[in-house]
This record gives structure tokens, sequence and C-alpha cells, in this order.
């Protein structure tokens, strides 16, 4: 790491660098700590993956038998004596059977509710505030929205299950009075901003060039935005649901709050359902350290860093795409 | 940029298309706002009329149905303050060695930028398994066998383990704002410090923090806002459920303002009686949040301005 030299790289700021003596000690030693302190992020990372791997280590291991005779097979289906498969999340039954299959699915399902709903507000909203409202509205309403990403998800949650519940029963006269569509919605207030802020920014990163140059072609304002600016900024769009969509998935508390928490396998959005995150915050208190559930919750942790992870990273790796061919980095 | 925009604004109108594009857009922005009225209008409806001084500063009674939340706030204040003190630091000196210490070529400058932005996107529970993986059962463990032969003093859930986990969840908030703070420093200023004799070490200490204190300070108010309304990290890692008495030690359990808006919503033996209460600690929460945002907006809309001048 030549690059660590604080004096002559070639690319050192500072041109009459070479003139000056070498660094004390105490500056020197000061860029280490630097270094040091800033190695954190890089430290941290490696040590949520190595320590929630660690502990789910038994279950990825294989279909290994636990200390009660349980297997570990987190996708192993029971069959009934009707002869239909069954995929249960029954942790605390005699023989316990940890089957993710209804949690992935309870995941997934309300996080496409919550995109369903928070996409097309988010970016509505995106290209209202940046290319259609006026300055001043501009100014009031983008402050506004992210005040909304700085309410805690406790208090959504708090929200979905004391106001939104009744209303959605009311209006859409669901099964169970806690489900994926109310847990959705709740989760939608947490991911609109998310996709209105990213949307919004990537519009914002379209150069000033390619609307002139759309006017100078004769487009008016709305072919403009919709045929020019839109598609320029498409890339940043879709990196806000991709972005949208981790945020909305490893969310915990609005879905532990509204949801229900039962795992049931069902594609309606009207019944209880049982995410990962919820599952983990539930129980996690009250298993034994090292038991099987124990290791069986921390898979479900990995998996759930996994996901979020590569969902992340996809998503900034387009951002950064983006600006860099905008050449607005 | 501000002017160009404009300008455009004047660029020929469509007839009947613009006008749906702009309803559309329009009712899609009025929805967000007005759900986001809604939810204040239903929680400061709820919450006005049982905050009082009694409220914040008494302990709760009869099973939390009456009386105050004195400890959920003395909790989160004694939280985020530890939570602080480990994330400010260590953010400050992370965006401190990118901008300018680091080459802007540099591997390790990239990594680090990436690990920033990945952490900021790990769901909250995965800090929570963190928090309980290795800051509870393996540093606070191995404390216990080190110095207090196994007993068990620091291996179990407590406020220095929450506070931690905290720092770790809010470390990349108060790196991203140093970092554009530190961005928006002239290079100007830096080359006449140093052109003035002094070194590159007096030079960040002396001339460029100060200039980016602005943004010290917004990320580490936005890093408190985000810290204070956390439920899911702290769960394992050392919130209770009710204690009759206040941590005063590293390694007491807390109560937390979140936490306890969490607890009332889901464990109360009388729904309809805590009602009263849970508005009153959610508005007092939403407050506090609310407060700190609005203050980071302020901040930083005047670093902006101040840099905008300065250009």
């Amino acid at each position: 790491m030549t690059a660590t030299a604080p004096t002559i790289t070639p690319q050192s700021p500072d041109p009459h660098a070479s003139l000056r003596r070498k660094p004390r000690l105490g500056e020197r030693l000061t860029e280490l700590a630097l270094r040091t302190v800033a190695l954190t992020s890089i430290a941290a990372i490696v040590l949520i993956l190595a320590f929630i791997a660690r502990e789910a280590l038994p279950v990825f291991a294989g279909g290994t038998v636990g200390e009660s005779g349980t297997s570990f097979d987190l996708l192993a289906s029971e069959r009934l004596a009707d002869g239909t498969e069954q995929f249960l999340w029954r942790p605390v039954s005699q023989p316990p059977t940890y089957n993710i299959v209804p949690l992935v699915v309870g995941s997934l399902k309300v996080t496409l509710v919550a995109l369903f709903i928070a996409a097309p507000l988010g970016i509505a909203a995106a290209i209202y505030v940046s290319e259609l409202a006026g300055k001043k509205q501009r100014e009031l309403i983008k402050p506004t929205i992210e005040l909304l990403a700085g309410v805690p998800s406790v208090v959504i949650g708090f929200f979905a299950l004391i106001v939104l519940t009744t209303w959605v029963q009311q209006v859409f006269g669901t099964e169970h009075r806690l489900n994926a569509l109310t847990a959705g919605i709740g989760l939608a207030l947490a991911v609109c901003p998310v996709i209105f802020t990213i949307s919004e920014d990537a519009l914002q990163a379209v150069p000033h060039t390619y609307r002139t140059a759309a006017l100078a072609l004769g487009s008016d304002r709305v072919q403009m935005i919709v045929r020019v600016v839109v598609p320029a900024a498409l890339p940043g769009i879709l990196a806000s649901l991709v972005l949208g969509f981790g945020r909305a998935i490893g969310e915990t508390m609005i879905v532990l709050l509204a949801s229900g928490n039962a795992a049931i396998v069902s594609g309606s959005v009207g019944v209880s359902t049982r995410t990962i995150t919820a599952t983990i915050a539930q129980e996690l208190g009250e298993v034994v350290v090292g038991s099987d559930h124990y290791h069986v919750l921390f898979a479900l942790g990995t998996v759930l860093f996994a996901s979020t992870f590569v969902l992340n990273f996809a998503g900034e790796r387009v951002i950064h795409g983006l600006r860099k061919k905008l050449g607005t980095a | 940029m501000r002017s160009q925009a404009l300008e455009l604004r004047r660029a020929p109108r469509a007839r009947a298309p613009g006008l749906l594009l702009l309803w559309a857009t329009g009712a899609a922005t009025g929805i967000i706002l007005l759900v986001l009225a809604v939810l204040l209008l239903d929680i400061i409806a709820g919450g006005a009329g049982v905050i009082s001084w009694e409220f914040i500063f008494a302990n709760p009674r009869r099973g939390m149905t009456e009386g105050g939340i004195f400890p959920a706030i003395f909790g989160t204040v004694a939280l985020t303050l530890l939570m602080t003190v480990a994330a400010v630091p260590a953010g400050v000196a992370t965006a401190v060695f990118l901008t300018e210490y680091a080459p802007a070529d540099s591997k390790l400058a990239r990594a680090i930028r990436v690990c920033i932005a990945n952490l900021a996107g790990v769901p909250s529970i995965v800090f929570g398994l963190f928090g309980l993986g290795f800051f509870v059962s393996t540093v606070g463990r191995g404390i216990d066998r080190a110095l207090y032969g196994g007993e068990i003093v620091y291996g179990t859930p407590s406020l220095v383990w929450a506070s931690l986990t905290l720092a770790i969840l809010t470390l990349p908030v108060v790196v991203v704002a140093t970092e554009e703070a530190l961005r928006a420093v002239p290079r100007e200023i830096r080359d006449a410090s140093m052109a003035l004799g002094a070194t590159k070490l007096q030079t960040v200490i002396k001339v460029v923090l100060p200039e980016a204190m602005g943004g010290v300070l917004t990320g580490t108010i936005l890093a408190i806002s985000r810290g204070a309304g956390e439920v899911a990290p702290i769960m394992f890692t050392g919130v209770a459920y009710f204690l009759p008495y206040l941590p005063r030690h590293f390694n007491d359990q807390f109560m937390s303002l979140s936490y306890h808006v969490y607890v009332l919503a889901t464990q109360s033996p009388n729904v309809d009686k805590t009602k009263p209460v849970l508005y009153g600690t959610v508005l007092t929460l939403l407050t506090l949040t609310f407060l700190l945002n609005l203050l980071a907006v302020v901040l930083r809309a005047r670093t902006r301005a101040k840099v905008r001048a300065s250009e």
C-alpha cells in the first residue's frame, strides 16, 4: 500500500510536498490512529457477518440432527395424514420444526404490499418535486417528506396497530384483525421517503444540458420530462426500488406490531402473517442460548443480512454507475 | 443552477398531458403529506392531554397504566449519550481519514465507503443479533472471565452493550454528514494554512474541522434522533420491560422511550387503560426525534448556504 504514505504520491494534491521535511512522529502517529479508527466500519461489517454466521453454523453445516432429535433442514416439509404437504414453523412444539417457508413468504408478502403502495407514490412525488413544483413548494415539500423518514419505526408500527387496523378492516373486511395488508401499509410509510429521496436525487442528477437539448429540439415540458429526464434517471429510480425493498424486508417493529405474527402460508394479504424479522424479535428473548432454536434464529439473521447486503450493494452500484454516466459523481 | 431551473419553467406548456402529469404526481405528493398529517394529528390529539410535568418526571404506576415515564426518558438520554461518545469520535475520525488523508484512488478508502454504505442498510434486528452474539456473549463474557473469575458482571445485556450496538448502527450517519461538511471546506483554506507553515495535523484540527463543525453537529444530532427511536437493536442487548430503579452503572439494564412504546402497545393487560400513557409516550418520543431532525435540517441548510456563498 504505497498509497498510505502521506507525502509524495503522484496523486498528492500538494505539488510542493517534496519540498517539506518528512512529517513529524506525532503527525504520522495521528494518521495511523485515524486509519485504524477508519477501519471500524470494515471491522463492523466483517464482525457482524462472522458472529451471526458463527452462531448459525450448526444449522448451515447440513441437515444434522440437533439435541432433541430435530431436523435442522430449514426447508423440510411435513406430510400430513391426508397426504397434503405442509410447511410449518413450530419452534416450541415437540418435536419442533423449523421450516422457514412461511416466514419467507410472509416477509415477501408484506414487502410487496409495501412496495406496491410506496413505489408509485414515492416516484410520482419525486417527479413532482423535482420537475414540476415551484421553488417555494419544493423547499417546503422535500424536507417534509424527509421528516417522515425520521419517524421511528416503532411509532409507525404503533400507528398501524392502533389506527390503521380499524380502518383497513372496515374498508377491506379482512379475515384477521392484524394482517399483511395493514403491516404493508404501515411499511409503505417507512419505505416511501426512501424511494422518494433516492428517485428525486436521481432526477436532479440529470444534467441541465439534457433538458435544454430536449427543449431545443422542440419538445414541450411534459415530453422533456417523460421522454428525456425520467429515462435518463431510470437506473436511479430502479435502484430506489431495490433499496426500498431492502429497507422493507429488514424492517422489524412495524411488522412485529401490525402483522399478527401467525406463520401461515397463504397468498391472501388479509390473513395474519409472520415475517423473518418479527420472528427473530419475538423469539430471541425467550430462547436458551446455544439451543437449536437459538441457532436457527441466527440462521434467519444470516439469511436476512445476506439478502439485504446483496440488495444494497446492487442498489449502490447502480446509483454510482448512473452518477458517473451523467457526469455528476 | 437554481436560476437555470427557473428558466425552464417558462418552457412551452403542454395542454392535456401536461395537466394530467401535474395532477397525478401532485396528487401522489398530496397523499404522502396527508398521511403524515393524519399520523401527526392523531398522535398529538391522543397525547397532548397526557403530557404534564408529572408525566415527564414521575415513575410508572399501577402496571404502567398511570403515572409517568421518567425512567424511560432517563434511559433514552443515557443510552444515546453513551452511544454518541462512541459513535461521534469514530465517525469523525473516519470522515477525516477519508477526505483529508486517503488518496483519491485509495482502495482502502473505497472499501471503507462501501462498508459504510452497506452498514447503513443492515436491518436493525441484525444489529440486535450481533449485539447479543458479539458484545454480550463474547466481549462481556470475556471481560467476566478475565477480570471477575467468571462471575457474570458484564456478560449480560446492559446499558453499555446497547449503546455500543447503537453506536455501530449510527456510525454511517455521522460519517456521511461529516464527510459532506469536510468536502465543502474550500481547498484554498487548507493551502493557505499549509503555506503559513502549519503541519497537516494542525491544518486539520485548527482550520478544517472548525469549518466543518456544522456537519459534525448535524451528524451527531441525526445519530441521536435515529438511535433514540430504535427498538430492535436494544431489545436483546440491555433494555428492560420495567425497572423500579434508574440505571447507575454501565452494566445496569435500562428502560427506553422507544421500547416503552412497544411494551405498552403489546403487553398491556388492559389496552384501554394503557392508551393515554401509550399516546403520551409516543408523543414524547416523536417530539424528541422531530425536534432533533428539525435542528439538523436548519443546521444543514445553513451549512449549505455558507458553501454556496463561498463558491
